[in-house]
């Protein structure tokens, strides 16, 4: 009985404290709105989350995209794919909803990358309609061995968000600019390079962490105790 | 190109080299041993920089703080940086020569390297990160990295420990995170710097450094946090127990260092204070004990970490109202420093035990001296690091802080210290004991690569012979006084 | 929004939060353990989002971006933790399987 007690008093008092802090934070809000929406038009986008993305806050995104590699890398390392749940027979009515779904996606993702430099969207938006297109596939069977077969392609659409990212990012210091900083009018466009690779590269990891193991080692796998 | 310029690269070339790892499976070892190699001239080159001018910043895309991030280096993030490269560097060898020999790549080695790489690059950017919140993706990136190479050891064991020590890790970082939130909520800024400035002691302030200290506790396992810490540190193979008991749980230390003697300063009274040592040295006695009645060597190991971690939050009250801060702090830095090396050298020369006699049970030492002379000699080394023997940096870091807390008349945390180091010399001597028992024969039942033992000599040396030129770091932290971002 | 819906959201945050963090320390079970830290990340992320609608005129954008980018860590962990579960699963119910895998 103590200690069921003593067992709700801890997030009991974890809810008080933060409701506490939250409910006298100060008003008017201080906020960096007025700084993200006054250099607005030097980041090269026009939606102010993107711009913090992308451009004012990037490294986030950048060790971001390093997060994604990683969860892949511990993942493919602690299992195989043989292991994951098989999907479920393939029938032709699934199949052929399947079909017609995934280009869908595909093509909404594009989309989705293309307004986010205006509206609400972007690489993580798009990116996880891709990575859910790569779940229907692997849920109708569709997929097959492609993940087995191509597995250099593979590694690299997986890693080549993060490569863009770090190489636009040091190549731009080759002109006097800071890391990551873009020169004057070419912010745009290597936005959107960067969240064309970063698109391929979160739709990829979504869809190979659902699929939650490893293609298997097309080297000697001699390491079992 | 100045240093300022550059100081991604500290971060950037793991990373980079991470990538190639995972995409030319093939090549994973040497971009492993090129990044390593890379990373000490990459420190030492920050920490000349920061010998120079005193601080180092680089607002990242062009754009300063508050909107933007910047990158800063100063004094402790100079010695950070290069801890991480020569531990690194280190431990890197000892990985490569403990995986089979060239031609042969086994799975775990694929799955080692990219992981590795990432855990350096993660650790590089906490250590030279400005910001709260890319500090939180900071403390991520080590985080997952440093669970899943514990999961690397493939064990059961092994396993349960990491999925524990992943759900404190991520937990840890949540309330890390809401913290984060508050701070910002109540301020509109994420800079360290200029945090320093507008952080006033009204309740979401006071909220999100409770919160921000309990989350940064349960990753650096300050006792009672510690649980989790010995099974992943003493389960996990030998050059990760390395890594993570020499490096990683210093992040956490590192983040609430800033903290408290940057933004919440004015927050963090007496009392608090007290508290934070108070736990310090709970640390200390009860990670100790442990060690001394632990029956596998990697165990006494491990929880001689919890009770080292303990020595570094001693640092809080000693510095806190200390006359001259910057000497505590030196002091504190080389305890550090001894640890990281020393604790290192330990672990890998343990893991040269478990390669040779394929297991650490305390009593299957022996012998060790004649089978393995040079770990032997290491572990005697870093032996004398950890408890603190003249001329060891452990002796002079001790030294420093028993110096500053005895002008202030805080001689209690003295009391403490000393009783670390009369526990610490039972549970070592208890490790070197049995490794002089000579053996029945001369050859050990495996063979050890030199490389393997010259490493964890290395390091123990290295624990050592920092003793001589503790002055390295007290210039590189007096360096940075009223820089705005040094402690 | 108004102020008295932007306190909401804040209050149901710090509750998600609190529950959260109240399963991961009671759970035993892996699973409950993985939803939970799930359930305590949202709560913070709607705290966040909550902040970025308390000032007037327009959302400040960076809470948002922050919320984004924990959306993405939270997701990485969670595969990171599942496939963890798995593995620590299946070692439990063959105790003497030894196997790297």
């Amino acid at each position: 009985m103590i200690g069921r007690v003593a067992g709700w008093a801890l997030p009991l008092g974890v809810f008080a404290a933060v409701a506490w802090a939250v409910l006298a934070l100060p008003s008017p809000a201080p906020s960096l709105t007025d700084e993200a929406l006054a250099a607005i038009d030097e980041s090269g986008v026009s939606n102010p989350v993107t711009a913090v993305l992308l451009n004012y806050r990037s490294t986030d995104t950048l060790l971001e995209l390093g997060v994604l590699l990683l969860a892949v890398v511990s993942v493919w390392g602690l299992r195989r794919a043989d292991h994951a749940a098989a999907g479920p027979e393939s029938s032709p009515l699934l199949e052929g909803l399947i079909r017609g779904l995934v280009p869908l996606l595909l093509v909404t993702g594009g989309y989705l990358l293309w307004i986010g430099a205006f509206a609400p969207g972007g690489a993580f938006q798009g990116g996880a309609l891709v990575g859910g297109a790569i779940v229907l596939l692997a849920l109708g069977g569709l997929t097959g061995r492609w993940f087995a077969d191509r597995q250099r392609l593979l590694r690299v659409g997986l890693s080549v968000g993060l490569a863009v990212f770090s190489a636009v990012g040091w190549v731009v210091t080759a002109w006097g600019s800071w890391f990551l900083e873009y020169p004057e009018g070419m912010a745009k466009t290597l936005i959107l390079v960067i969240e064309t690779a970063a698109l391929v590269s979160i739709g990829l990891t979504l869809g190979c962490l659902f699929v939650g193991g490893g293609p298997p080692d097309d080297l000697e796998t001699g390491d079992a105790p | 190109m100045s240093p300022d310029r550059l100081l991604f690269l500290l971060p950037l070339v793991p990373l980079l080299a991470a990538v190639v790892a995972f995409v030319a499976p093939g090549w994973s070892r040497r971009a492993g041993l090129a990044a390593a190699t890379a990373m000490p001239p990459l420190a030492l080159w920050t920490a000349m920089g920061v010998l120079e001018s005193g601080m180092l910043s680089l607002p990242l895309g062009g754009w300063t703080a508050p909107l933007g991030i910047a990158l800063r280096a100063d004094g402790l993030s100079a010695v950070m940086v290069l801890a991480v490269a020569v531990v690194g560097f280190f431990i890197s060898l000892h990985a490569a020569a403990s995986f089979p020999g060239a031609g042969v790549q086994t799975h775990r080695e694929r799955f080692f390297w990219p992981l590795w790489l990432l855990l350096l690059a993660g650790l590089n950017a906490l250590f030279v990160s400005g910001d709260v919140f890319n500090l939180y993706v900071c403390l991520e990136i080590t985080g997952i990295a440093a669970v899943s190479l514990v999961a690397t050891a493939g064990s059961p064991d092994a396993i349960r420990a990491a999925l524990r020590y992943l759900f404190v890790s991520l937990s840890g970082s949540l309330f890390y995170l809401m913290g984060v939130a508050i701070l910002y909520g109540g301020t509109g800024v994420l800079d360290l710097v200029l945090l320093v400035e507008v952080v006033a002691g009204d309740p979401p302030a006071i909220i999100a450094c409770l919160l921000m200290t309990g989350g940064l506790m349960m990753k650096t396992a300050l006792f009672p946090m510690h649980f989790w810490l010995p099974p992943a540190h003493s389960s996990a193979p030998a050059p990760v127990s390395a890594a993570l008991s020499a490096l990683v749980v210093k992040g956490g230390l590192y983040i609430l260092l800033r903290l408290w003697f940057g933004p919440f300063a004015d927050l963090v009274g007496d009392g608090a204070i007290q508290w934070i040592g108070g736990l310090g040295a709970a640390a200390i006695v009860w990670g100790s004990w442990q060690a001394i009645h632990q029956p596998r060597l990697k165990l006494v190991v491990a929880y001689s970490t919890v009770a080292q971690l303990g020595y570094l939050f001693l640092l809080f009250p000693i510095a806190w109202s200390a006359a001259d801060r910057t000497a505590a702090f030196t002091g504190g830095v080389v305890l550090l420093l001894s640890h990281a090396t020393a604790k290192a050298a330990v672990f890998l020369a343990a893991g040269n035990v478990l390669a040779a006699v394929g297991n650490d049970r305390v009593p299957s030492l022996c012998g060790l001296s004649r089978w393995l002379p040079v770990s032997a000699f290491a572990m005697g080394l870093a032996g004398v690091a950890l408890i603190g023997l003249p001329p060891s940096a452990g002796f002079i870091g001790k030294w420093l802080l028993v110096v500053a807390a005895l002008e202030q008349g805080q001689w209690w945390w003295v009391a403490v210290l000393l009783l670390g180091s009369v526990l610490a010399a039972v549970y070592i001597i208890r490790l070197l004991g049995p490794a002089f028992v000579m053996p029945d024969s001369d050859q050990p039942p495996n063979p050890v690569s030199r490389i393997a033992e010259w490493t964890a000599f290395a390091l123990a040396a290295l624990s050592v012979l920092l003793g001589f030129v503790a002055i390295w770091p007290a210039r590189l932290l007096a360096a940075s006084v009223g820089s705005g971002f040094s402690p | 929004m108004t102020g008295s819906t932007v306190d909401l959201f804040l209050l149901v945050g710090a509750a998600l939060f609190a529950l959260g963090a109240a399963g991961v320390f009671r759970e035993v079970e892996a699973l409950r353990r993985i939803i939970a830290v799930n359930v305590m990340g949202s709560g913070v992320f709607l705290v966040l989002v909550a902040i970025a609608a308390r000032g007037e005129g327009p959302p400040d954008p960076v809470p948002h971006a922050m919320v984004l980018t924990g959306i993405v860590v939270a997701v990485c962990a969670t595969a990171v933790a599942l496939a963890l579960a798995d593995l620590s699963r299946r070692h439990g119910s063959s105790a003497d399987d030894k196997a790297d895998r």
